[in-house]
């Protein structure tokens, strides 16, 4: 009864390519595994440019500058971890990178209000979490579109945080201990940032909400037809990006030493969304990736830093950032299309 | 197995009317879907095939009329009433979900997990189960670990009727199965059809235009005119030429009232 009995292998999923794999040149199998697993073109991307910049200076891969490479990449992949699992949710949320901005704020006032640091930083992200619930009120209750939405919640909590910070920046009080925990120590911020991709990419992949979440972005009507609460779902997925913003911004105040109502904004919410985009996770809903998204950071960390210390000038970073991006995601669609086709 | 006819009435529609503002959608239907039986349900476009099917299903509610169900008359109040009494239907959309594999757009919302509220999905006794039924049942799928994307119209629909039984559907509903589809997928579907019904349990009304394509898997044939059945008859005791006559007729006093209008 079977159509292609003999093509396929039922326990491990679809295949590309049924013929015989072991004999073949390594690019080849690169090649294979770059169309197989949407993860491995950025990977490879990552490599590839590590290499280069290591080539050009060999201080890339000293430790000092691993660290930079961190900070470079931490918070961004933080941030777009949340962002990844709002676009595959299929909406969008432009405003994180003010609430970045202001949940340092909320915990320094917190804290100067005499509450317990630990609970300072739990204020903080409830407050994030906050802006996140807007977001999904407007977004799902009144029928705006997320763009929209948090485009005004973007100008919003910014002029919020510039009034309750008086436009002067402050310094954050913690204990030593707290301090390096919380993002003041460098392998603690790239802990931070793994244990976020590795969880959520586990939530995306392994638990209902994750289900869920695919669903309502792949197919909102037919979700909601077999009984999945889309709004919930997507409710959930503005609040968790939210309280991943606040969090980040909170890293960062602590491995900064200070509190700067203009710090992230609409910087740091690109890059977030460029290193979703980039680790392949579409803008269209229903499909993406965790790790790719932490992946995207990093590349765009590698990209940063290899020209911070190449000595490239400010004005022709920015350009040759930008090519870089349209490169990258030029060649990932070429790669989604061949890995489309493969598989059809 | 007892004639139809004898077996216990499992959905009713009695004088249902359906009006949106000035609009008359249904004027006065009275359908009987037995157990286990399978309703062929034709009908032009815009004679109210869908707007009696959204009433089934709870989408809608009658404007005049009653409901009954299992012998006890029902007011559904929404798509998930009509469903927890095991009122399912499949849409022409599916509502499957392109990125997910088969098994997991099978128990998409009734899904096997563990782990208490954190809710982890149990892949491998979803698999086994997915593999399981839809072998029984003869559907046909390279594997249920393939996307839904990259399956075929006819195998598509075929994971959608699927699901909506394997949830345990007293009666289903199902619009336009073999709509868009060449003739060796609607074969397939149609086979399909065949098997639930012989597997019993299972009342169905069949929407379609095409009722030459439907006709020897049902087991009697409706027709809705103007919102009204006009036509109710066991398959037996007619045939495709006679359905052929009245649509044709139909077709004719369409023409002469345009004629006079």
């Amino acid at each position: 009864m079977r159509a292609e009995p003999a093509a396929y292998d039922e326990t491990s999923g679809p295949r590309l390519d049924r013929g015989p794999v072991e004999r073949r040149p390594l690019a080849a199998r690169i090649g294979r595994l770059v169309l197989r697993w949407r993860e491995a073109s950025i990977l490879v991307a990552g490599l590839l440019l590590a290499l280069y910049f290591q080539s050009t200076n060999s201080a890339f891969l000293s430790n000092d500058n691993l660290a930079n490479l961190v900070d470079y990449t931490a918070t961004t992949a933080i941030i777009a971890a949340g962002e990844a699992m709002v676009l595959v949710a299929g909406e969008l949320d432009l405003s994180v990178g003010m609430v970045y901005a202001l949940a340092p704020f909320i915990m320094y006032f917190a804290a100067a209000a005499g509450v317990p640091m630990w609970l300072a930083v739990l204020a903080a992200l409830v407050a994030a979490g906050l802006v996140g619930v807007i977001n999904a009120a407007i977004t799902l209750l009144l029928d705006v579109p997320a763009f929209v939405t948090t485009l005004g919640t973007l100008f919003l909590i910014n002029g919020f945080t510039l009034t309750i910070s008086g436009g002067f920046p402050v310094q954050p009080k913690a204990g030593a201990a707290f301090m390096a925990v919380f993002g003041g120590d460098v392998w603690a911020r790239l802990a931070w940032a793994m244990v976020v991709a590795g969880v959520l990419q586990f939530v995306l992949r392994k638990t209902r909400f994750g289900l869920h979440t695919i669903a309502a972005g792949g197919n909102l009507i037919g979700a909601a037809e077999v009984g999945v609460r889309v709004n919930g779902v997507k409710a959930r997925n503005f609040i968790l990006c939210s309280a991943l913003g606040g969090f980040a911004g909170i890293i960062d105040a602590f491995r900064i030493g200070s509190i700067d109502p203009l710090a992230g904004g609409s910087e740091i919410m690109f890059a977030a969304i460029a290193a979703a985009v980039i680790g392949g996770t579409l803008l269209t809903g229903g499909s993406g990736t965790i790790i790719g998204a932490f992946l995207g950071a990093l590349v765009l960390g590698i990209l940063k830093d290899g020209f911070t210390l190449s000595g490239v000038s400010a004005f022709t970073f920015d350009m040759i950032l930008g090519g870089a991006i349209l490169v990258t995601m030029a060649v990932n669609v070429r790669l989604t299309r061949l890995r489309d086709q493969g598989r059809g | 197995m007892a004639e139809v006819a004898d077996r216990k009435v499992v959905l009713r529609a009695e004088h249902v009317a359906k009006t949106f503002g000035q609009v008359t959608a249904l004027r006065d239907i009275n359908l009987s879907l037995h157990d286990g039986e399978v309703l062929g349900l034709l009908g032009d476009n815009g004679a109210g095939k869908s707007t009696l099917m959204k009433i089934f299903t709870g989408y809608h509610r009658p404007s005049a009329g009653r409901l009954y169900f299992d012998g006890k008359p029902v007011h559904l109040r929404s798509v998930s009433h009509a469903r927890a009494l095991g009122i399912e239907a499949v849409y022409q959309d599916l509502a499957l979900v392109n990125q997910l594999n088969v098994f997991h757009n099978m128990f998409l919302q009734r899904e096997a997990v563990r782990g208490g509220f954190l809710a982890i999905l149990d892949d491998a006794t979803m698999r086994r189960r997915a593999r399981e039924y839809l072998e029984r049942m003869g559907v046909n799928i390279p594997s249920v670990d393939a996307d839904v994307a990259r399956l075929s119209g006819g195998q598509r629909q075929a994971i959608a009727v699927a699901r909506s039984v394997y949830q345990k559907a007293k009666v289903l509903l199902l619009d336009e199965p073999t709509a868009a589809m060449g003739a060796k997928e609607s074969a397939q579907i149609l086979d399909l059809i065949q098997r639930l019904k012989e597997g019993g349990g299972v009342a169905m009304i069949i929407i379609a235009h095409n009722y030459a394509q439907i006709f020897d898997v049902c087991d009697r044939i409706n027709l809705i005119e103007g919102g009204v059945i006009t036509f109710d008859k066991p398959t037996s005791e007619t045939s495709v030429a006679e359905l052929t006559d009245m649509v044709v007729n139909e077709y004719r006093s369409a023409r002469r009232n345009i004629g006079r209008g």
